[in-house]
C-alpha cells in the first residue's frame, strides 16, 4: 500500500495504482482524454501531467504508478503551465467547429478548453484535414477533429476483441483508421462512440439530432438480450432518441451491446397505436370497447382448456402475471412462455446463468454446450474476453465453429460428445475437473430441440460428474436469449396441471382442440400452425403475431412502461416508462386488466402497485430488486436418448432477433453491412 | 511515402508469398525471438518482402506476414506506414534518395536534388514515367565525412555535385550502376588527396602496422 503526498494531502493507495488514479480517489481532478480505467495504459495524449518531486519534468500521472513517498502537485504553476502547453498543442489540428459537432455538450475536449485553452491560437500555418472514414451503419466519424487518444484502438483490440482498428503513418500523418476501408465487424462498437474523449467518432442514427441538454432522462434496463444491460434512455417528447449504457459493475460494467443502443429507431416503426378487429378476413380499425366486446364474445361460455395463453420475449413480469392470473382464472393451463420451444426445467438452477457475470471473472475452464454468446449476448462474451485476457483461462464449445473472438477448443457439434464426456470417455473432462472454478453454459440451441431435456439431462449429469457444483461455486449455467423468459419462469409462466406448452398449444390449434390463443407479445412462433384458432395479439409492434391476428390490442414497448425484468442470471431490474406509448396504445397490465371486467374475472389490482405486491406473493424473489438469489443444486431434465445431429445456435443474425430490432432502419442497414462483409470474405478467401 | 494513404487506390498484386529462399531467412529471424513475441520480426520481414518485390512492400506481402506472425493485419499495416523506410507503393527501378540533412544540405545537398530533379523531370515522391527512376529526400544516413550523399538501394555515392550527379544519373540510365563510395578521388573516409595524418605509418595487407 504505497503512500503518497497529493498536494499536500496524504494519500494510501492500493498497489498497483497510477498516480492519476491516487489523485482521483482523494477527491482531486486530473484532466485526461487517453486514461480509460477500463483500457490499457497508453499514455500519449499528456493532457493529465503533474508535477512530482525530484522529477526534472512534469510526469503523465496515467502512466506512473504510485509509488511510497512520492509528492505530487496538480495544481502548482509547473502543471498548470504543462497543461496549458498540451492543450495549445491539441487545438493545434482540432477545428473550431464545436457548433456543429455532435459531441458538443458533452465533449471532453470542450471542458477542459475551457479550464486550460489559450484565448487565442498562436499557429499560423494550415490545419491539418484527415479524410473521413466508413467505419458502418453506426459510427460517423469526423477524423480530423481525432486528438488520437487510441481509446478507440484500444478498445476494439481489448474488449472487442476485433483487431481492425490502428494508427497508421506517423507524425503529423498519423491516422486511426482500418487502413482498408470496412465497416467493424464488432457487436461492441458503439462503445467507442461513448469513449471517443472528441467528436470523431459519433452516432451515425443520431447525428444532428438533438442537444445533450434537450433530452430527458430514464435509467432503465435493455431487454434486446438476456443480459438484462442498464441503460439510461434520452427522450425528447414522445421519442427515444438514443440509449447510453449505465454502470453496473455486476452486469455490463459500462458497455452496452449495438443492439440494445441503436435498435431504438425501430421503436417509431410498424408500431400498434389503436386496436384492430378483423372484419371478413381484413383487420380493421375499432375502439377498445369493440375489440374487448369481439374477444369476450368469442371467450365467454368457452372451456378453459381451449384458451392458451403464450409470452413473448421482451414482455415484463408484471403484464406476465397479469395474463396467467386472467387465463387461470378462465380455467385454462395452456401458458408457455418458451416461444423457442426449450426444455426449461422448473427448478431455478436448471435456468439460471448460476455463476452470474461477474462470477465469469474468476472461472478458469468454461465450456459452451449450443451457445455463440458473442450474437446471443455480447456484453457476457466480452466478460469471457476480459477474464482470457487475465491469463490461465481454457474455453472450449460443442456446436458448429464459433468466432467468439477467445481461442476456443472445439470439442463437437451435438450432444453425443457431450455423452461422452459425461461418460468420461473423452479426455477433456480432465481439463474441466482439474480445473479451480469450471463453468458450463448451456445455450438455447442446445435445450429448444426435441431432446432438449435429456440433453440439459446429460449436462446435469456432467456438471456433476466434472464437480462443476462445488462449496461457493455454481459453474452451471444456462444462457438465455430473451429478456422476458426468466422472468416467466420465475412467476411460473408454463403449462399447469394437464396445460400444453408451446408445442402443444400450436398443435392442438391446428386440431382444434385449442380455439383462442392469446399471444402476448409473442412473434418468434410459428404463425401458420395457428390454423384456425382465434387469436389475440396484444404487442407494440405489428409483426409476426398481430398479422395474424383476429384481434389486435395495442401496447407498450419496453421504453413507455415501468416493468420489472428479470436478466439470464435471475437478477430482478426495473425498467423505467421514459415515453408514453402512441396513440391509443395503453401499458400492458391495464389492458389485461380492463379486458378481465368484461370477461368476468376482474383481476385484483388496481395499480402497479398492488400487482407488484401479487408479484412478490407469487415469488418473494421479485422483491430483491437487482439482487441474485442463488439456487439449489437439485436434479432437472429428464435423462433419455439425445437424437443426433449438431446443434443449432439460436442467433443467426446479431441486429434482428425481435419485433423492435426487425423494425429498426439501422438493422437494417447493419445486416446489409453485415452481409456485405461475409459475401466478401468468401470471395477473397476463394 | 509512408502516412499517405494512397497507396490503397495502387494497383496491389493479389497475392504474395516468400521465395523458399528467403522464407529460410524469416523463420531463422522468428527464431531469434522466444515463442509468443515472433512479432518482433515484423520489421525484418518487412525489409525482407520489399527487396523480394521490387523495392516496395504491397498489401498481399503485409497479409502475409500478418499470417506468418500471427498478427491482426492492421498491426502489420501500422509498421509498414510508420517507417519511412518501407515503399507502400511502387518506385523506379533505381530508388534515390538525395540525403538534406545538415552535413549534406551545408555541403550542397540542395544542388543534388536540383540536378536530379532537373535531369529526371519529377518531383520529390516522383517517379519518372519509364519507371527508371523515383526522388526521394531522405534524413541523414550517417556518410556525414562524404557530404553530400545519395543512397541507391543498399549503395551511397557520395562526394557529389552538380557535375558528379549528373554522370551517376546518365550512367544509369544506360543501365551501368557505377562503382559505390566516393565519386571523386578519396580514399574511403580519408581527407582529400590522400592521408594528411599518421603518414609514416605503414601497413601490410591484412591492416597491421607493419
Amino acid at each position: 500500500m504505497p503512500k503518497l503526498t497529493i498536494n499536500g494531502q496524504e494519500v494510501e493507495v492500493p498497489a498497483g495504482t497510477t498516480v492519476l488514479q491516487a489523485c482521483q480517489s482523494a477527491g482531486i481532478e486530473v484532466p485526461h482524454f487517453c486514461f480509460h480505467e477500463r483500457l490499457a495504459i497508453a499514455g500519449n495524449c499528456r493532457m493529465c501531467l503533474v508535477e512530482m518531486e525530484k522529477s526534472p519534468k512534469p510526469v503523465a500521472s496515467c502512466a506512473m504508478p504510485a509509488a511510497d513517498g512520492q509528492v505530487v502537485k496538480t495544481d502548482s504553476a509547473m502543471a498548470q503551465r504543462a497543461r496549458k502547453g498540451v492543450m495549445e498543442f491539441l487545438l493545434i489540428n482540432h477545428p473550431l467547429d464545436c457548433p456543429i459537432c455532435d459531441q458538443g455538450g458533452e465533449c471532453d475536449l470542450q471542458d477542459e478548453a475551457m479550464a486550460f485553452g489559450f484565448d487565442r491560437g498562436r499557429f499560423q500555418e494550415n490545419k491539418r484535414a484527415v479524410k473521413d472514414k466508413n467505419f458502418g451503419p453506426l459510427i460517423k466519424t469526423q477524423m480530423t477533429r481525432c486528438i488520437h487518444c487510441t481509446r478507440c484502438v484500444r478498445f476494439a483490440t481489448d474488449v472487442a476483441g476485433v483487431s481492425e482498428l490502428g494508427a497508421t503513418g506517423r507524425g503529423e500523418n498519423m491516422e486511426i483508421g482500418t487502413y482498408i476501408e470496412h465497416a467493424l465487424t464488432s457487436e461492441l462498437s458503439g462503445n467507442m462512440i461513448d469513449l471517443c474523449p472528441v467528436g470523431a467518432l459519433t452516432s451515425k442514427p443520431y447525428a444532428f439530432v438533438a442537444r445533450p441538454w434537450e433530452l430527458r432522462k430514464t435509467e432503465s434496463v435493455d431487454v434486446l438480450d438476456a443480459v438484462g444491460a442498464n441503460i439510461r434512455i434520452d427522450t425528447r417528447g414522445p421519442e427515444v432518441l438514443r440509449v447510453l449504457p449505465r454502470l453496473h459493475e455486476d452486469v455490463n460494467e459500462e458497455w452496452l451491446g449495438d443492439k440494445g443502443r441503436f435498435a431504438i429507431d425501430g421503436l417509431m416503426k410498424r408500431r400498434l397505436d389503436k386496436p384492430y378487429v378483423r372484419v371478413d378476413g381484413k383487420l380493421t380499425p375499432a375502439s377498445w370497447a369493440e375489440a374487448f366486446t369481439a374477444i369476450a364474445a368469442r371467450i365467454k361460455g368457452l372451456d378453459g382448456s381451449k384458451i392458451a395463453g403464450i409470452a413473448g420475449d421482451l414482455v415484463d413480469a408484471e403484464s406476465m402475471l397479469a395474463l396467467k392470473d386472467l387465463l387461470t382464472g378462465l380455467g385454462s393451463t395452456n401458458l408457455d412462455c418458451r416461444q423457442d420451444g426449450a426444455k426449461l426445467p422448473a427448478e431455478r438452477a436448471g435456468y439460471l446463468f448460476n455463476t452470474t457475470i461477474a462470477g465469469i471473472d474468476q472461472a478458469d475452464v468454461v465450456l459452451f454446450v449450443g451457445t455463440n454468446p458473442r450474437l446471443e449476448a455480447p456484453l457476457i462474451n466480452a466478460r469471457f474476453r476480459k477474464r482470457y485476457l487475465m491469463g490461465g483461462f481454457k474455453a472450449a464449445a460443442i456446436g458448429p465453429s464459433l468466432d467468439l473472438t477467445f481461442p476456443v477448443v472445439q470439442l463437437g457439434e451435438g450432444p453425443e460428445v457431450l455423452a461422452d464426456l459425461a461418460d468420461g470417455n473423452h479426455t477433456w473432462i480432465e481439463t474441466l475437473k482439474g480445473a479451480k472454478h469450471p463453468m458450463i453454459v448451456v445455450g438455447q440451441g442446445a435445450l429448444a430441440r426435441e431432446d432438449g431435456a435429456a440433453v440439459l439431462a446429460l449436462a446435469h449429469r456432467l456438471a456433476d460428474a466434472a464437480g462443476v457444483v462445488r462449496d461457493g461455486w455454481n459453474g452451471f449455467n444456462v444462457l438465455h436469449t430473451a429478456a422476458a423468459r426468466v422472468g416467466g419462469l420465475e412467476l411460473g409462466f408454463v403449462p399447469g396441471a394437464g396445460g400444453r406448452d408451446v408445442a402443444g398449444i400450436l398443435d392442438g390449434a391446428g386440431s382444434g382442440s385449442i380455439e383462442v390463443v392469446y399471444l402476448l407479445g409473442a412473434d418468434e412462433i410459428d404463425t401458420s400452425k395457428l390454423g384456425k384458432a382465434f387469436v389475440i395479439y396484444q404487442g407494440h409492434h405489428g409483426d409476426a403475431g398481430a398479422a395474424r391476428a383476429d384481434v389486435v390490442l395495442p401496447g407498450a414497448a419496453y421504453t413507455e412502461k415501468n416493468g420489472t425484468y428479470v436478466n439470464t442470471e435471475g437478477r430482478v431490474q426495473l425498467g423505467r416508462l421514459a415515453t408514453f406509448p402512441p396513440g391509443e396504445a395503453r401499458e400492458d397490465w391495464k389492458i389485461l386488466r380492463a379486458l378481465s371486467d368484461p370477461l368476468g374475472h376482474k383481476l385484483p389490482y388496481d395499480n402497479l402497485a398492488q400487482l407488484r405486491q401479487r408479484l412478490i406473493e407469487v415469488n418473494p424473489r421479485f422483491a430483491h430488486v437487482d439482487e441474485v438469489v442463488p439456487a439449489d443444486w437439485v436434479a432437472f431434465g429428464a435423462a433419455g436418448p439425445t437424437g443426433a445431429g449438431p446443434f443449432v445456435y439460436p442467433i443467426e443474425n446479431y441486429y434482428m432477433t425481435d419485433p423492435v430490432s426487425r423494425s429498426s432502419p439501422t438493422m437494417a442497414a447493419c445486416t446489409e453491412s453485415l452481409r456485405a462483409t461475409v459475401s466478401q470474405k468468401t470471395g477473397t478467401n476463394g | 511515402m509512408s502516412g499517405e494513404h494512397d497507396d490503397v487506390v495502387v494497383e496491389q498484386p493479389k497475392s504474395f508469398e516468400f521465395t523458399a529462399e528467403n522464407l529460410e531467412r524469416a523463420k531463422a529471424i522468428i527464431a531469434k525471438y522466444p515463442a509468443g513475441r515472433q512479432a518482433s520480426a515484423v520489421l525484418p520481414l518487412l525489409y525482407i518482402a520489399q527487396k523480394q518485390h521490387q523495392n516496395w512492400v504491397p498489401r498481399a506481402a503485409m497479409d502475409y506476414i500478418g499470417g506468418l506472425l500471427d498478427m491482426a493485419p492492421i498491426r502489420v499495416y501500422e509498421v509498414a506506414t510508420f517507417y519511412t523506410m518501407f515503399n507502400l507503393k511502387p518506385v523506379g527501378t533505381y530508388f534515390l534518395q538525395v540525403c538534406r540533412t545538415t552535413s549534406c544540405w551545408l555541403r550542397g545537398s540542395d544542388e543534388v536534388t536540383e540536378t536530379c530533379k532537373r535531369k529526371l523531370g519529377i518531383d520529390l515522391g516522383g517517379t519518372t514515367p519509364d519507371g527508371k527512376f523515383t526522388l526521394v529526400e531522405v534524413e541523414c544516413l550517417g556518410a556525414c565525412v562524404n557530404a553530400p550523399v545519395l543512397q541507391l538501394h543498399d549503395d551511397l555515392y557520395e562526394d557529389l555535385n552538380v557535375e558528379l550527379t549528373e554522370k551517376l544519373l546518365d550512367s544509369l540510365a544506360k543501365g551501368i550502376v557505377p562503382p559505390k563510395g566516393s565519386m571523386i578521388d578519396r580514399q574511403t573516409s580519408a581527407p582529400v588527396g590522400g592521408p594528411e595524418t599518421l603518414t609514416t605509418l605503414r601497413f601490410d595487407g591484412d591492416g597491421n602496422a607493419a
